[in-house]
């Protein structure tokens, strides 16, 4: 206070009266512009003045009271106070009344909201997925930064690279999720994530499967359909005798490059031998449920042979579609085509689905966070001291050690914020769970900032507990506003 | 050369590092070439499917991937865009505007005022006061929503322009007082008290002194605070009715029937993100500037 009081201030010469004023002093004697105004300063200042002058000397910023006077004050912070307060202050405090009745707002229920945001299953789902939120997307947004900054350094093309990774910021919420919806697309004719997988899928594994492929759907047929997609030929086949295993479903087109099927040949007496086969000719015509001339065997299908509930013996079709079991214990058996040979092929992952859907969205939520990430660490990147890290390289260091014991460490007050400001979003993710999760799904993929609005506007019209869980919300980034406040009192000295 | 260097220990260490450190560098500098052009690709691949698709038909969405459309160009159509903005999406296109530019405007009028008395006016419990403007910062906007529907109710301004406005300048005021102010307080003081000792009223230092003075941070805060009332979803959800509904909303009550209102829903977010897009390409330096301020000091 003293330090403040001497100082430029004196020479300073106030041209009006209230620079003299300690700012302990909250009725300085001079004139107000108006006496309402006057009175509204002393409302609108609730501080008690002992705390004032000792914050004072520690940010140091003003050191004299030259001209305005505290009231003026008034006149420039009562737009921005008023508007604080009645969409601020007043909801923090009317929401925690609000929290402790219920849905109608009329009945007193204390804490039950918030008993009921702990044993809710359907809250208890959106804390969960909140603390998968916040365990993985602030720390991966934050490596991502800082591996895309630390990299950018040796590139030509930093500028525009930056620009790339970082435009997502400019594009709402809602446009990066219609985005990632398309991304997310289960057809991979469509969606280009699972485009990317099957590709890569299937340079990798050739396995062939006949999706489609059933027997006919009528008495005369010797085979088949079971409820789990297994094909079972009707009557079990005895030691030595072949079977016929016609099936249909496919497009004669499908497979108008295999070899024509021939009845298996006639087998010894341990075995059984079959033939496995498209039973349709193309344009019409043969006989069905026998082997004609056109038609072609499927290969690589799969048959096992059953007895007593249990696999003896599995083998797969040969390019004419036919089979051998050999070396079988006498009696008879069940000879099936397991539903592996039905399954679909590999269509990549279902990204919406119940299982996937919050590593999906967290994914979008990376393609729009991490520029931010790398944008903020560069700039501190750039303020790391070049000659420390020369310094290192000279020792003998080798990139890694200088990164990681170097520039780590000197970024980590960039690298805490990053971290922390990615929490504090996270906590509140709203708009891309909204549009990327299907409807159907949005219960899986909940969160508690999306199942406030819901229980609130969204249908569940029950502003107690919408209440309860914007507090909730409102306690869980508490932490990250001390947080904010003892930073910039440190930066601010 | 490593017997050799046996002896000499550091002086080798050195000469090994600059040879073989130098091809490793020349590699490794491959490497992170290809990594960083597939990160970019990663990053622009899906809005590049969400342009294409929404310059495709229907049916040839259906048909086909997006990325088909390389190889039959012909399929290029703006048929989408001209249902879409014969479907009475335009309207929707200003409310965006009527809600993002006074919302944007009055945040920087009131913020700058605040910002000055934060900064240079002297009053008890100045700090204090800007503690609590601080604090507010992290506030999330859920917290807000059912008081405030409340309040419009009892006011009847529930679902008009004016509300949704009005909510989004006071959530945009911590961040916007707390960016001028720290702007404002680097101001050199000479030039203050020269206007101050000239006579000039306080609002006039304001408005010709430290005001003008302030346009880059004022320029950050303009594109930072347009791009999140432009972008919100939220606010406009709770608060504006349908009529006076933004882009965002109109999009997301599409969204429902994701797979059959794709011919609405592509070209209806490019067009949201097309401005804010433009805006940033082209103020992308006060963006950063803004974003720097308002993170790390």
């Amino acid at each position: 206070m003293t330090e403040r009081l001497d100082g430029p201030q004196a020479s300073g010469g106030g041209e009006t009266s209230a620079a003299g004023a300690s700012p302990g002093r909250t009725d300085p004697p001079e004139k107000t512009p108006t006496e309402s105004t006057a009175t509204e300063s002393t409302a609108t200042e609730p501080t008690p003045a002992g705390t004032t002058p000792s914050e004072k000397p520690r940010t140091g910023r003003v050191r004299a009271r030259l001209g305005p006077s505290p009231t003026l004050a008034v006149l420039f912070l009562l737009p921005a106070l008023l508007l604080l307060g009645v969409w601020m202050v007043y909801p923090v405090i009317y929401s925690i009344f609000r929290s402790l009745y219920d849905a109608s707002g009329e009945r007193f229920v204390g804490l039950g909201n918030y008993a009921s945001i702990f044993t809710d299953s359907a809250t208890l789902t959106t804390i969960r997925n909140n603390i998968i939120w916040v365990v993985v997307a602030p720390l991966v947004v934050t490596v991502l930064g800082l591996i895309f900054a630390v990299l950018t350094e040796r590139i030509r093309w930093a500028t525009a690279f930056k620009l790339v990774l970082f435009m997502p910021m400019a594009v709402s919420l809602l446009a990066a999720g219609v985005i990632f919806r398309l991304v997310y697309e289960q057809d991979p004719d469509k969606g280009v994530a699972n485009a990317v997988l099957t590709t890569v899928h299937d340079t990798f594994s050739s396995s062939q499967g006949y999706p489609g492929a059933r027997p006919r759907d009528n008495d005369q047929a010797p085979a088949v359909a079971q409820e789990d997609g297994t094909v079972t030929l009707r009557r079990p086949a005895e030691l030595g005798q072949t079977v016929l295993i016609p099936l249909v479903g496919l497009p004669p087109d499908s497979v108008k490059d295999a070899t024509p099927a021939k009845p298996a040949a006639a087998t010894p007496g341990d075995g059984i031998g079959g033939t496995v086969w498209l039973d349709v000719v193309r344009g019409g015509g043969g006989t069905v449920n026998q082997v004609d001339a056109q038609e072609k065997g499927l290969e690589g299908v799969t048959v096992e042979a059953v007895s007593g509930g249990q696999v003896k013996a599995t083998t797969e079709t040969a390019a004419d579609g036919t089979f051998r079991f050999t070396g079988l214990p006498a009696g008879s058996y069940t000879v099936r085509l397991p539903q592996s040979n039905f399954a679909a092929p590999f269509n990549g992952l279902t990204w919406l689905g119940p299982t996937l859907i919050t590593p999906a969205i967290i994914g979008a939520y990376i393609w729009v966070w991490a520029g931010f990430a790398m944008v903020l660490i560069a700039a501190g990147l750039s303020a790391v001291p070049r000659d420390a890290l020369e310094a290192a390289r000279i020792d003998g260091a080798t990139e890694w050690q200088v990164f990681r014991r170097i520039t780590v460490p000197l970024l980590s007050p960039v690298l805490l914020v990053v971290f922390v400001t990615m929490i504090i979003n996270v906590l509140k993710v709203f708009d891309l769970v909204f549009i990327i999760a299907p409807g159907s799904v949005q219960p899986n993929a909940n969160v508690i900032a999306l199942e406030m609005w819901r229980v609130s506007f969204g249908g569940g019209n029950n502003q107690g507990l919408g209440s309860a869980l914007a507090i909730f919300l409102l306690v869980l980034v508490v932490p990250f506003m001390i947080f904010n406040i003892r930073r910039f009192r440190r930066d601010d000295r | 050369m490593t017997t050799l260097a046996a002896e000499p220990r550091q002086a080798a260490a050195g000469i090994e590092r600059g040879l073989a450190g130098r091809i490793v560098d020349r590699i490794g500098g491959g490497v992170i070439q290809v990594f960083l052009v597939l990160v970019a690709v990663f990053w622009l691949v899906p809005t590049l499917g969400l342009l294409i698709v929404s310059m495709r038909d229907e049916t040839a969405n259906n048909s086909s991937g997006w990325w088909t459309l390389f190889t039959k160009p012909a399929e290029i159509t703006f048929e989408n865009y001209s249902n879409l903005l014969a479907s009475g999406f335009t309207s929707s296109f200003w409310n965006t505007v009527l809600i993002t530019v006074p919302a944007t405007l009055l945040i920087i009028a009131i913020a700058a005022m605040a910002a000055y008395a934060f900064a240079w006016i002297e009053f008890p419990g100045r700090d204090t006061i800007f503690l609590l403007v601080i604090a507010l910062l992290v506030v999330p906007i859920q917290i807000a929503l059912i008081p405030i529907a409340k309040l419009y109710g009892t006011l009847e301004i529930f679902g008009s322009i004016v509300s949704v406005v009005l909510f989004h300048v006071a959530f945009g005021l911590p961040f916007a007082i707390f960016l001028l102010r720290n702007f404002f307080v680097g101001i050199p003081r000479e030039l203050l008290e020269a206007a101050r000792m000239d006579g000039a009223p306080e609002w006039r230092i304001f408005a010709t002194v430290v005001f003008p003075l302030a346009k880059p941070a004022v320029a950050s805060l303009g594109i930072f605070q347009f791009l999140w009332v432009w972008n919100d979803l939220l606010v406009a959800l709770v608060f504006a009715d349908s009529g006076n509904q933004p882009m965002t909303k109109a999009l997301q009550s599409q969204m429902r029937q994701f797979g059959t209102n794709v011919d609405i829903l592509a070209p209806g977010a490019f067009l949201s993100l097309i401005i804010p897009l433009v805006l940033f390409f082209a103020f992308q330096r006060y963006f950063v500037q803004g974003l720097l301020a308002g993170s790390v000091k």
